[in-house]
């Protein structure tokens, strides 16, 4: 295994930066201990920094070529801010990005330019990603005229073929957003990250807006996409059955850190870390007598604000099996005994087979 | 996920999913100016007057076509046919004078439509300078942020607390007071306010998807602001000019009248006003009919931009469309097609009362 | 509807008095209790109710002749896509949709809700009917605490209960759905609540007036997972604890598995199946909830394509002829195109009912089904069905229809 050393970073606590891949595995996207703190500012005339909130703290992953890695987690887990770290939309606070193996981290905007032909977003509310006073046209477009890689009747063939491999009617061309049903526009948005050809695509729960129905379709398109094109996703959802089907790989966040991640199979059959456990008992399965059946761990309480986490591990508050040592110190993100060396958790008591965490839980607050 | 419950409303509205189906063909291509002319065509008063600023607007140009027909160009003065025994103007309707005449005789319905031609081309002219500049500063402030929009918006802020009398005082005494000073101490406050709103919608805009997506792309902060955000910001812009070319005649108006402005004896609505006191108590056409024309004009051109306020705003499309027999209370219909999945419907906090 | 839970009550007292130790009275006592209580527990009863606005474009007939019962106790999950009609059905109950044009009638506990005034509406609103919106961010009002907005409803529908009085009731209510230290949230504003918060509140808010039948229109759409879990917990307690009804609209299958005792799907307007939960879930007869239980990820194996519904939900102006489903439905026959079926019972008991054209015996996901499947459509497909039907291939093959 290709372990990274574990001493970037000022603010590394041991988190070890072994990323889920295998040996010999070619990786397109690698994130080492990467950082990412938002002041809080307050005062009236002044402002002043009063805080920060910690919404990335120190997340190493990587994302091997052709492949995806599915990105779980709740809100304030970080993985929305995590996604456009990488893309380079916001400035990391410390940690790197490398792609392809070069080190995009905090680039100028003219260095990041190329970069962006490779790195494209599908995001996830269909409704305001499109700007509703352009013709889609214009829209799936503007990475040619951007780029000025194609002009005019060139242009127009390109986004014609482009809507047309998405499933759209090209000669739909000149409509605007606004006419178009919300499985439809998230089409157009995979049509408008597709237009350079990327190597990457980070797709921001592109179908948690979408209905049941069409969600299928769009996933089968960009399986296809996938295959056709060889690229890769960052899968980000909060669906651990969407994250199941599409992903090879899988990290589930909590307040901005890696709890688990691994393969699909490993994570989802045997997962090992609590909050997982709890996830994937939560997840609403449309099979009633499983439904019944199953032991749901109900977590005490909200996920706390990243302004203020909690010591040592941050899910010891609400976790069912948390001892002393958990609030004190931070668990390293590692390979337990018994799992394959991909598969990592970062817990001191990791769930065991055959454990039945709900008898450990407690009862909700009366 | 945080999307407001007016603005999801807007948006269901204006593009529920089910109505969409593309089978639906004639939905085709409409933009945002066509739906919009399409609600004005059925606002009676917007279009009543729009047919006034019209009227207005050719009987300015034609202006010397009725010189040719009356024969009184505006700046000759007729002592003998315009003025009666004692000196004073003359009626509507002596001596070939439509409207009567002014103070020194002469052609007052000339006079009037001279002025109109000053007091549109300035409001005109001076709200197009204010909106470019106003939309330039305002998308730069708004977008850019920081420090670029302390100075521009510390900068706008003091531009609208001048007070612009004391300034067209200012520069009449400096250079004289003509038609370009006029037009610079109006298109100076102007600009002013416009910034300021515009200022206000960049910043909203700012945060939306569709911004964050272009910045991906890779294009740049220009492009962004010309190409993205500003056909956003039409719309309110709009509405914002067709309202302020009104203010601007009044400016005009009230310039010229304090002789700041245009000077006698070229006429203007403001002067002929000004001139018009002394002879209320015999002529009374001298007052009414330059007031009413200024009344006029501004009347229409407020209620006009109202009519197009209104047709901007899609959920007033609604009660157009439900029609007035069905309207039991004249408010927003529920949204027709269903919200679609979780993004969508949000109803706002209705203890008893209906509303959604 | 008042005289026969009278009749059944008088039955239970003469029973009573005639002979408590008798074991034939004793049987009389049971049957009237059994009778009275089923006429008692039909709480809400929808009968054909219609919907439509008329708009700038056409009529959109948003609700298209719906039926449906719920007892107090039981939950009813509406299950449907955008364009079903599930919010503005529920709406049109309270009377949330002026300007609609509604027919049909909607008994509650004896009343028909769309002949009620505004006035009347307002009582029951709150009071008796209480109803949860989605995203409580937007729900509650930014600007007013959370307990105030509790103590105003509470004051609202009952004018002799004090400020105090119904401060302390507000707190209670709070704690009783959940939420920490109850007494100093209550003074809290709605942004200082989280979503899982929020929602708990207008829970609370909800349940402040007792009211006998709660309204959750897509309650957790906007939650995480694991609060969703939470939310969906507290409903079935409290539930049990007041006995309350409940609807739950929703488009996720996974939370009516989990809630619903009834479930209706929802499609173009009108009901496309009603059955209980397990028949929806484990012998759907529809092909659309066929469908929809189909293309869901959990059903198809990780790494294989998903089968999703081809096309999309029609447009509610325009609305294909016959079965509007006919356009996306894989066992389309010609009856399909020019009848539009009416919901036929698919079962034995009555229950389970289904709008569609297949043979009452074609229902569930076993080989036999399908087999009857596919022979009704062998039977029952002339040339104007098989187009229909390759058209909807073509378009499953990646192109939207249009």
């Amino acid at each position: 295994m290709s372990a990274i050393p574990a001493d970037t970073g000022p603010a590394s606590t041991g988190s070890a930066s072994t990323a889920p891949e295998t040996v010999g595995e070619d990786v397109l996207v690698r994130v080492e201990n990467l950082v990412k703190y938002f002041p809080v500012r307050a005062g009236g005339l002044i402002r002043r920094t009063v805080g920060q909130v910690h919404a990335v703290d120190d997340v190493s992953l990587s994302i091997p070529r052709g492949k995806t890695l599915g990105l779980v987690g709740e809100t304030g887990s970080g993985k929305s801010t995590l996604a456009r770290c990488v893309a380079g939309l916001i400035p990391v606070s410390s940690g790197r990005v490398i792609f392809d193996g070069r080190d995009i981290t905090n680039l100028s905007r003219g260095a990041m330019r190329p970069v962006r032909r490779e790195i494209q977003m599908i995001f996830q509310d269909p409704y305001s990603s499109l700007n509703p006073r352009r013709r889609i046209g214009a829209i799936i477009g503007d990475p040619f005229a951007i780029h000025k890689t194609a002009t005019g009747a060139e242009r127009k063939r390109a986004v014609q073929e482009l809507m047309e491999r998405v499933g759209l009617n090209p000669e739909h061309y000149n409509r605007f957003p606004a006419e178009f049903s919300g499985g439809q526009r998230q089409r157009i948005g995979v049509a408008r990250a597709l237009a350079l050809k990327p190597k990457l695509i980070i797709c921001d729960e592109p179908v948690s807006a979408l209905d049941v129905s069409i969600q299928a379709q769009v996933l089968n398109l960009l399986a296809d996409l996938q295959r056709d094109y060889g690229l890769s996703y960052l899968f980000i959802a909060h669906d651990l059955e969407v994250v199941r089907h599409v992903s090879n790989s899988v990290a589930v966040m909590y307040l901005g850190r890696i709890g688990e991640s691994g393969p699909i199979q490993p994570v989802y059959g045997s997962p090992r870390h609590p909050y997982t456990v709890a996830l994937l008992s939560a997840a609403p399965a449309a099979d009633p007598d499983a439904a019944a059946a199953r032991q749901r761990i109900i977590l005490t309480g909200d996920v706390p604000s990243p302004i203020d986490p909690p010591s040592g591990c941050r899910f010891h508050p609400r976790c069912p099996k948390a001892e002393a040592v958990c609030g004190q110190q931070e668990p390293q993100l590692e390979a337990r005994a018994g799992d394959a060396a991909t598969h990592l958790t970062a817990c001191h008591f990791p769930v065991q087979a055959g454990e039945n965490l709900a008898a450990a839980g407690r009862s909700e607050p009366a | 996920m945080s999307i407001t419950g007016i603005e999801v409303a807007g948006q269901e509205i204006a593009a529920g999913e089910g109505a969409l189906d593309a089978s639906a063909a004639k939905i085709q291509g409409r933009s945002q100016w066509q739906l919009t002319w399409r609600r004005l065509r059925r606002d009676k008063v917007a279009m009543a007057a729009l047919v006034v600023i019209l009227i207005m607007v050719v009987l300015a140009l034609a202006a010397p076509v009725f010189v040719s027909i009356t024969h009184h160009p505006p700046n000759i003065a007729y002592p003998n046919t315009g003025e009666d025994a004692a000196g004073n103007p003359v009626g509507p309707g002596t001596a070939g004078f439509w409207l009567g005449t002014d103070g020194t005789g002469r052609d007052l319905f000339i006079r009037i439509l001279y002025g109109a031609r000053i007091s549109l081309f300035v409001g005109f002219v001076t709200t197009a300078i204010g909106v470019v500049a106003g939309v330039t500063v305002g998308l730069m402030a708004g977008y850019f942020g920081g420090f670029i929009d302390t100075v521009l918006a510390r900068f706008t802020d003091a531009v609208l607390a001048f007070p612009y009398v004391v300034l067209a005082l200012a520069l009449a005494v400096v250079l004289g007071p003509s038609l370009i000073v006029i037009i610079g101490v109006i298109a100076f406050f102007s600009w002013a306010a416009i910034a300021r709103i515009v200022r206000g919608q960049t910043l909203s805009i700012k945060e939306k998807e569709y911004i964050e997506a272009a910045r991906s792309l890779g294009a740049g902060p220009f492009r962004i602001m010309f190409l993205d955000i500003l056909p956003n910001l039409l719309a309110p812009v709009l509405v914002l000019a067709t309202l302020y070319i009104p203010t601007a005649v009044v400016f005009e108006a009230t310039l010229s009248y304090l002789g700041l402005g245009i000077q006698p004896p070229t006429a203007s609505w403001g002067n002929i006003l000004a001139d018009a006191q002394n002879f209320y108590q015999v002529a009374w056409w001298y007052v009414i009919f330059p007031a009413a024309a200024l009344l006029i004009t501004t009347l229409a051109f407020n209620l006009f931009g109202d009519g197009i306020r209104d047709a901007m705003d899609p959920r007033t499309e609604r009660a157009f469309a439900a029609g007035r027999a069905r309207r039991r209370r004249g408010k927003r219909q529920v949204l027709a097609n269903d919200s679609q999945s979780h993004l969508s419907h949000a109803a706002p906090y209705v203890p008893p009362a209906e509303g959604s | 509807m008042q005289a026969r839970p009278y009749s059944g009550r008088a039955c239970i007292a003469v029973s009573v008095m005639l002979c408590n130790a008798c074991r034939v009275s004793r049987i009389l006592h049971r049957g009237c209790w059994a009778m009275g209580r089923r006429d008692a527990l039909t709480l809400l009863e929808v009968t054909d109710l219609t919907v439509s606005f008329p708009t700038a474009d056409g009529v959109v007939r948003a609700v298209r002749g719906v039926s449906f019962g719920v007892e107090a106790g039981r939950t009813l999950g509406i299950v449907g896509e955008s364009g079903s009609g599930k919010t503005v059905l529920t709406q049109t109950l309270l009377g949330l949709t002026p300007g609609a044009d509604v027919s049909g009638r909607a008994l509650f506990d004896g009343t028909d809700l769309l002949t009620l005034t505004e006035d009347q509406l307002r009582e029951i609103r709150g009071a008796r009917i209480a109803v949860i919106f989605q995203d409580p961010l937007t729900s509650l009002h930014p600007l007013y605490k959370v307990g105030w907005q509790i103590a105003e409803m509470i004051r609202a529908h009952d004018k002799s209960v004090s400020k105090k009085q119904a401060h302390e009731r507000a707190t209670e209510l709070l704690g009783r759905v959940g939420i920490p230290r109850p007494a100093q949230r209550v003074d809290d504003y709605p942004h200082q609540f989280s979503g899982g918060m929020r929602q708990r509140a207008m829970i609370a808010m909800a349940l402040s007036l007792s009211p006998r039948m709660i309204i959750a229109d897509e309650p957790t759409t906007a939650l995480d997972a694991t609060v969703q879990a939470q939310i969906i917990d507290l409903l079935l307690r409290l539930q049990q604890e007041s006995h309350t009804a409940l609807i739950m609209i929703t488009h996720d299958l996974g939370v009516v598995a989990d809630i619903a005792d009834d479930v209706m799907v929802m499609y173009a307007g009108r009901a496309a199946e009603k059955a209980p939960k397990r028949d929806v879930f484990y012998a759907p007869h529809h092909p659309y909830t066929k469908g929809l239980l189909e293309s869901i990820p959990s059903s198809s194996a990780s790494g294989d394509r998903l089968r999703p519904i081809p096309g999309s939900p029609p447009s509610l102006i325009n609305l294909p002829s016959g079965c509007k489903f006919h356009p996306r439905c894989g066992y389309v026959l010609d009856r399909c195109l020019t009848e539009e079926p009416g919901l036929r019972p698919v079962s034995q008991g009555g229950l389970h009912s289904s709008a569609c054209w297949l043979p009452v015996q074609a229902a569930g996901l076993s080989e036999q089904a399908e087999e009857l499947r596919a022979q009704t459509v062998r039977e029952g497909r002339g040339e104007a069905a098989a187009e229909v039907f390759d058209a909807e291939i073509a378009g499953a093959e990646g192109s939207v229809a249009g």
